[in-house]
């Protein structure tokens, strides 16, 4: 039998476990590739026999790829590290929030004792004000940086579901993915937006273009 | 003399209480007292339609309706259309910009930003004050 031959019944055969199985495990390529060589025995060339122990060591290969992997238990970071890390995100975000809030309370109660200062004290301490005021704009910043690395941590969880996937059941102990790789809908659920492919978020200082560019653009 | 209205109501768009509050009081320190709030671009395309303002501040990216979109349907309304639009965003790259801009958006700050700079983009939007 020709190499081309036995190329296309092991890939016909493969074909055929995939339907029924959905993937398929290193251990069925190997019986796939021994049950060709099996019915061909007798006519097997030197190709043939190098094609066979190549794919029995890319079986192998991936057994034990798939064995380490196993025990980095890659379930435990979707099902547990990456919730927990999102978690501990969405919590400072929340804390740097209260916070944020307090300090207007303080400042807008400090504001409205102005009116009793002396004009020139009170113009000193506005001043002030304005500067913590502006200053509390970290808040909003960091929020929307924290929001862009939780996203990015979604984006792994779905890769290792996918991972998880490609290997089979026996690595993965819950559930199906929880998030498609592209988004078509926004986290609330609504369709994804037409500026979707714009909204990049706060930029690294090397990557942002400053107030003065920007006012550049519209001169 | 001014020739604004420091009365003029201002409809600020923001997802982050703290902006909304942040804006608001610097709006307040400049002397801009009647202003309303949104936290998204459906909450304030309705409150546009609801009542007449005379200048829209708003963030890009929030959900369901982003600042960008809001704009959009702004300069899309025959009766919204002139209405003056202020972008204060951290999208910063130039891409951003030039798309504000195309959309018809009047000026653009970048977050974070300071008092001087709103006041700035105020005047040049709405004259000196």
């Amino acid at each position: 039998m020709a190499v081309a031959a036995v190329k296309d019944r092991i890939a016909a055969q493969l074909e055929e476990l995939q339907k029924v199985k959905g993937s398929i495990d290193p251990e069925n390529l190997v019986g796939v590739v021994e049950a060709v060589i099996d019915s061909i025995e007798g006519d097997m060339t030197a190709v043939g026999l190098k094609v066979y122990a190549d794919i029995e060591a890319l079986a192998r290969y991936i057994n034990t790829a798939r064995a380490e992997i196993a025990d980095l238990r890659p379930d435990d970071i979707n099902s547990t590290h990456l919730p927990a890390a999102t978690d501990e995100l969405t919590a400072i975000v929340g804390a740097t929030e209260q916070a944020t809030h307090t300090i207007f309370e303080a400042v807008e109660g400090i504001e409205a004792l102005t009116a009793q200062m002396d004009p020139e004290v009170a113009s000193q301490v506005s001043a002030a004000i304005t500067s913590v005021f502006e200053a509390c704009g970290f808040q909003d910043i960091t929020g929307q940086r924290i929001t862009k690395v939780v996203t990015a941590l979604q984006k792994i969880e779905s890769k290792v579901d996918a991972l998880l996937n490609a290997f089979g059941d026996d690595l993965k102990r819950d559930g199906a993915p929880r998030s498609p790789e592209k988004r078509t809908t926004t986290p609330s659920g609504a369709p994804a937006r037409p500026d979707e492919h714009l909204l990049n978020g706060p930029q690294l200082p090397e990557n942002a273009i400053s107030q003065d560019d920007i006012d550049a653009l519209f001169k | 003399m001014s020739s604004v209205d420091m009365s003029m109501p201002i409809l600020i768009v923001d997802d982050y209480k703290t902006m909304l509050r942040i804006i608001r009081n610097l709006l307040k320190q400049l002397g801009f007292n009647n202003v309303d709030e949104a936290t998204d671009g459906s909450a304030a395309l309705q409150k546009l339609r609801d009542k007449e303002y005379s200048l829209v501040i708003s963030d890009w990216n929030m959900e369901p309706m982003s600042g960008m979109q809001l704009l959009t349907e702004v300069r899309a309304d025959t009766k919204l259309k002139n209405l003056p639009f202020i972008m204060i965003t951290a999208e910063s790259k130039t891409e951003n910009v030039i798309a504000a801009k195309q959309a018809g958006v009047s000026n653009y700050i970048v977050k974070p930003f300071n008092a001087a700079t709103l006041k700035t983009k105020l005047a040049a939007v709405l004259g000196n004050f």
